[in-house]
């Protein structure tokens, strides 16, 4: 919100600087985000009258004229704005002043000499829009300085309010805080009644009293609403962001900005005799003052008349029912309309300075005195006969006392404090309070919606006490240790591993294209978000490849050609009617197997590599691997992780589908794993070491292509005394069979009871081979 | 006894002209191996008178002992040098390159988020975490925020469904936890968060870390004296001003906004922090006695307080970065410098 700091010091003037102002609103939690001057500097500009204008002998748009500008002799200044005339009295800079963009001196235009310069608003840098004369009041005082007669040595204050301080939406509201804060009395405009003229008034009748418990119309009759706005009234409300209109709309939006009370102006014409304030049926539209047309529901609250919606209460009046020049008689509404009522009225995309403050809370100790202060503007500026306020009045929202136990805010706050130094801070609150056995009785004002319950009091005293002058305390407790179980570890030794074998770290959106999740997850129905930022962002993630990929792409894209990266997070699975998160890690390897280096053969990186990676983030546990189908992967390239019989993930190459329609030279390697599956530790157990020396030996079989390495092995481990078994060579070629492949193994045996002889090894071996020979029909290869 | 000592000289001469070791043994062999020139010398004592041969005999060891410590002499020089040559044909160019696999590198949020979590645990928070498809119960009613609350505007929410909705903050987390457990609480509560809302200080996703303490006697000075210590120990600076200011969440009561001096300009005023020297970094406050009702704790017993920060702030602020979009691009080129 944005006030003027000039209206504001009307109503409280400490004498602090405007700094000092602003860090002490902020400091109370009003706070002041930016402070702009409302005119760049400038100087010598002073109110002129143009005495006469005659044409440039050289120059068809330029004129030569005499102007008054309160100096002992008129002035002859040469202009070129179209809209001067004589007569005009318009701001004038004159010779050496220093202008935002310009220094004024004499000198000849096209001929004819110039002495100063008649100026706009946009030379001076207080309208951005407006081209030509800047043309002030007929009563200007010629000769004033113009800075002191448009009042431009003001500030516009910025204030970010938070949404429990409405308030402070309001000039006197935020008068109030620096009253509070530094003791300066508030100074009110004259808020006496108005006496009525005529006896004028419309026939009210509220429907729904809960949602509008208050309401007062006054009709002004005979008003001249072509009368222009006052030049004072105008520009403030122009620094506070609001362009001003008419004079009726003016003087609404003025005291709503000086009270916070919002109020509307109807041209009695357009409404009849009566006011029905109702909830809207179905069906009903109206056609709001912004041109647009809405159907109602029975949520919004209407201000209506016999035959129908005339405004949207609190939120908009309705274009048929809205005050022109031309109107003669208008009615005047001040209400106040139940904040929860007005928050579920609103209209998406609508949110106006009237609802903005309804739906917040407005003061209903000040709406009468609203309608008094904005008949006395209407009518000292427009004329006009004022009629008595017609009113209804239902029960307002409830004041009651709250209990405020000194015992419980000091707990609360860490502090001491004394009963009087409570007493003197509410009182500099204005709140009605008594205290009885250092607990005090405390009566909210009209105008705070947000103090409810004990808390709320508390936080009063701590903000006009001081946060500041509140001393960071280290906290004493009792000491718990915090140790996690061995049998777990943490992610960040996973991605420590991640990060030892070259990989980066990637942070993804979690929210995807759902494309991503046909294609890498075989997922036609999404978890899909209702209201995604765009739709390529509308499908919650079943898998972190998509990111993955994508993140490879954009890097291909920009030069680098040897890509690793790793992500961690949730992903997202329906589940009937609820949906599981499961953390998951998954990682992408392209281009070649190790970075670019001297005396190695580069090579692509392939499904081994990174199996090998995958390997080392489960050790010491040893998971298997075995082919499986998955979406996003080469169905003969690819494998589940299984541990503990579970599949926990999967490990492979880009399905080759992917990689042509993602646009990607070649394939990418990846896994994702479950990360509960990785973060499980074994923890260890001792085993006797043997004192028996090992035996190794080396066997190469011959087995068909179809069998797999795994199943060769798990014979192969399941021999007695074998302690390790390695598999060192795969050979396929000159020496052996087509569709055949040697492998090479070995066998490392150890008994921990004794040492084996030659013999007693020989005879293991060679039931081995049979035994391979038996179940693969292998051939030993020699 | 003139040919022993010319028989010497001549050994010794040998010897030294030697560089080769078979040569060197070839040398040996002809003087003290089994028919060399001293050993038949030795062999000839036999011949002599006692008298003679005693002399003889003296005369021919040390000639023997002579050539022997001159041999051995030699055979070292000559393995030393032997290893000097090995030694140079070996030498390496130190100066290339290492090989094998590069390291990678940790992002630089969860950098953050490790160094916050390590700092915490270091006075006894522990961590936990909760889900980010969440139902409108635990983000907003029971965090009290009712239906029709203003604050609610103040969160544009991704929603799923009628019911479920991606969270906002981490403040859920709470609700879980304390629900789960009985008090006291002392947690951190890291994770990611989702908004309506993207442009250069805007991420439609994002990442926070909640903080709660509920015991018997929590106060709002012990609140300050962990943040600002949090703060001061997070940038590394002592005398690192924090400032509480008033401020609104429905959940906490009261509330504030933390802010910190500014660690670009220390105070002074610059671009990032809108010269007004102040950073805000965070919200925080005491627990609204309608969350611990929710979870069924007695608010007249336990007190707590809580707070949250942007750990992707913390991580611009930390590092130096200026676009938050940079952290969710996974671009290579910025990933590479936080390795």
């Amino acid at each position: 919100m944005k006030l003027s700091e000039n209206w504001l010091r009307t109503f409280a003037n400490p004498d602090i600087s405007r700094d000092e102002l602003a860090h002490r609103l902020t400091m109370c939690g009003i706070e002041v985000e930016a402070i702009e001057p409302v005119a760049p500097p400038f100087d010598k500009v002073v109110v002129a009258q143009v005495l006469s204008v005659e044409k440039h002998p050289d120059a068809d748009r330029l004129n030569v004229c005499r102007v008054d500008a309160g100096l002992p002799e008129p002035l002859q200044i040469v202009c070129g704005a179209p809209n001067v005339f004589a007569g005009a009295i318009v701001p004038c800079a004159l010779e050496g002043a220093t202008l935002p963009a310009i220094n004024i001196r004499a000198a000849k235009v096209r001929g004819v000499m110039s002495y100063g310069m008649l100026c706009s608003g946009k030379e001076l840098g207080i309208e951005s829009d407006i081209d030509g004369l800047l043309i002030l009041p007929q009563d200007a005082p010629v000769g004033a300085d113009f800075r002191n007669y448009w009042d431009l040595e003001d500030h516009v204050f910025d204030l970010k309010l938070t949404p429990n301080r409405a308030d402070c939406l309001s000039i006197l509201g935020v008068a109030r805080e620096i009253s509070a804060m530094t003791g300066t009395p508030v100074v009110r405009p004259q808020l006496s009644p108005v006496e009525a003229d005529c006896s004028d008034a419309l026939e009210i009748a509220v429907e729904s009293p809960k949602s509008c418990p208050l309401y007062l119309g006054r009709v002004v009759k005979g008003v001249d609403l072509s009368i222009p706005t006052p030049q004072w009234m105008q520009r403030r409300l122009a620094r506070c962001g609001i362009r001003p209109r008419n004079i009726a709309v003016d003087v609404t939006n003025y005291v709503m900005l000086e009270l916070g009370q919002p109020m509307h102006a109807y041209d009695l014409a357009k409404i009849g005799d009566m006011i029905v304030v109702r909830f809207a049926n179905e069906g009903e539209n109206i056609l709001l003052l912004n041109g647009e047309e809405i159907a109602l529901s029975r949520k919004q609250l209407l201000i209506a008349n016999r035959s129908g919606p005339i405004a949207l209460a609190g939120i908009m009046g309705g274009e048929g029912s809205s005050v022109t020049d031309a109107t003669c008689d208008i009615f005047l509404e001040a209400a106040f309309f139940d904040p929860s009522t007005m928050a579920k009225a609103r209209v998406p995309n609508l949110s106006t300075d009237a609802s903005y403050r309804f739906e917040r809370g407005v003061d209903f100790g000040t709406t009468e005195s609203a309608m008094d202060y904005a008949t006395r503007l209407i009518l000292s500026a427009c004329g006009g006969k004022a009629g008595p306020i017609a009113q209804f009045k239902a029960k307002l929202p409830a004041r009651d006392p709250i209990d405020l136990r000194l015992s419980r805010a000091k707990r609360i706050l860490g502090i001491d404090l004394s009963p009087d130094a409570a007493s003197s801070l509410l009182q500099r609150l204005g709140y009605e309070f008594s205290l009885k056995d250092e607990v005090f009785s405390v009566v909210p004002p009209s105008c705070r919606f947000d103090i409810r319950i004990e808390e709320d009091l508390v936080e009063e005293i701590a903000r006009i006490y001081g946060y500041d002058k509140l001393e960071g305390v280290r906290p004493s407790a009792a000491m718990s240790m915090l140790a996690a179980a061995e049998s777990s570890r943490e992610v960040s030794e996973l991605r420590k591993l991640m990060v030892a074998k070259g990989y980066f770290e990637a942070i993804s959106y979690a929210f995807v294209d759902a494309a991503w999740e046909a294609d890498f997850c075989a997922n036609p129905d999404p978890i899909l978000l209702r209201n995604p930022i765009a739709s390529q962002m509308g499908a919650m993630r079943g898998s972190l490849i998509g990111g993955l990929v994508d993140a490879l792409a954009f890097n291909l894209n920009r030069k680098q050609s040897r890509v690793r990266m790793f992500e961690t997070g949730a992903c997202f699975f329906k589940r009937d009617a609820a949906y599981e998160q499961r953390e998951m890690l998954a990682g992408l390897c392209y281009g070649s197997a190790q970075p670019e280096q001297w005396g190695e053969a580069a090579r692509n990186v392939d499904f081994f590599d990174v199996k090998s990676d995958v390997e080392a983030l489960f050790s010491p546990l040893a998971p298997e691997f075995e082919p499986c189908a998955h979406p996003a992967l080469h169905p003969g390239r690819s494998a589940g992780v299984i541990l503990e019989g579970k599949r926990v993930g999967v490990v492979g190459e880009l399905h080759p589908k992917w990689v042509q329609k993602y646009d990607l030279p070649k394939a990418p390697v990846l896994f994702e794993i479950e990360l509960e599956a990785l973060l499980k530790r074994q923890v260890p157990a001792f085993s006797e070491i043997s004192k028996f020396p090992p035996v190794k030996r080396d066997i190469a079989i011959v087995v068909d292509e179809k069998i797999s390495a795994r199943s060769i092995l798990e014979v192969c481990r399941s021999m007695q005394a074998s302690a390790k078994v390695e598999l060192f060579d795969l050979y396929r070629g000159q020496g052996v069979e087509s569709g055949k492949k040697s492998l090479a193994f070995r066998i490392t045996i150890q008994d921990t009871q004794k040492t084996l002889l030659d013999a007693e090894v020989d005879v293991m071996i060679s039931q081995l081979i049979e035994a391979l020979e038996k179940r693969f029909d292998s051939k030993l290869r020699i | 006894m003139q040919n022993l000592d010319i028989l010497i000289e001549q050994a010794l001469s040998e010897l030294n002209r030697t560089s080769d070791p078979v040569e060197l043994e070839q040398v040996k062999a002809r003087y003290l191996g089994k028919g060399g020139a001293i050993t038949e010398l030795l062999k000839g004592l036999g011949k002599l008178d006692p008298d003679a041969r005693k002399a003889a005999g003296a005369a021919i060891n040390r000639a023997k002992d002579a050539v022997e410590s001159s041999l051995a002499e030699r055979r070292e020089a000559i393995q030393a040098a032997i290893l000097e040559k090995q030694l140079a044909e070996e030498a390496l160019d130190v100066t290339l390159p290492g090989r094998g696999q590069e390291t990678g590198g940790i992002h630089p949020v969860t950098r953050t988020l490790e160094r916050v979590q390590a700092i915490f645990h270091s006075i006894g928070f522990s961590s936990v975490s909760g889900p980010e498809i969440e139902t409108d119960f635990f983000n907003f009613t029971a965090l009290n925020i009712p239906e029709d609350h203003p604050a609610r505007a103040m969160h544009d929410t991704f929603y799923v469904d009628a019911e479920h909705l991606l969270r906002t903050h981490t403040s859920p987390i709470q609700i879980h936890y304390m629900l789960e457990n009985a008090p006291p609480v002392k947690i951190i509560a890291p994770g990611r968060v989702y908004r309506v809302d993207s442009d250069a200080t805007h991420s439609p996703m994002f990442h926070q870390i909640e903080g709660l303490w509920v015991d018997e006697e929590v106060n709002f000075t012990h609140l300050k004296g962990v943040v600002s210590d949090f703060l001061q120990r997070f940038f590394e600076r002592e005398q690192l001003k924090v400032r509480f200011r008033p401020s609104f969440f429905p959940f906490t009561e009261p509330s504030a906004e933390i802010d910190m001096g500014c660690v670009f300009c220390d105070g002074d005023g610059c671009r990032v922090c809108s010269h007004t020297g102040w950073l805000e970094v965070g919200g925080c406050g005491m627990v609204h006695p309608n969350v611990l009702k929710h979870v069924g704790w007695d608010s007249e017993k336990h007190l707590g307080f809580a707070f949250g920060m942007g750990l992707d702030r913390l991580a611009m602020l930390k590092y130096g970065v200026n676009d938050l979009r940079l952290f969710f691009s996974n671009d290579l080129r910025f990933l590479k410098q936080f390795n």
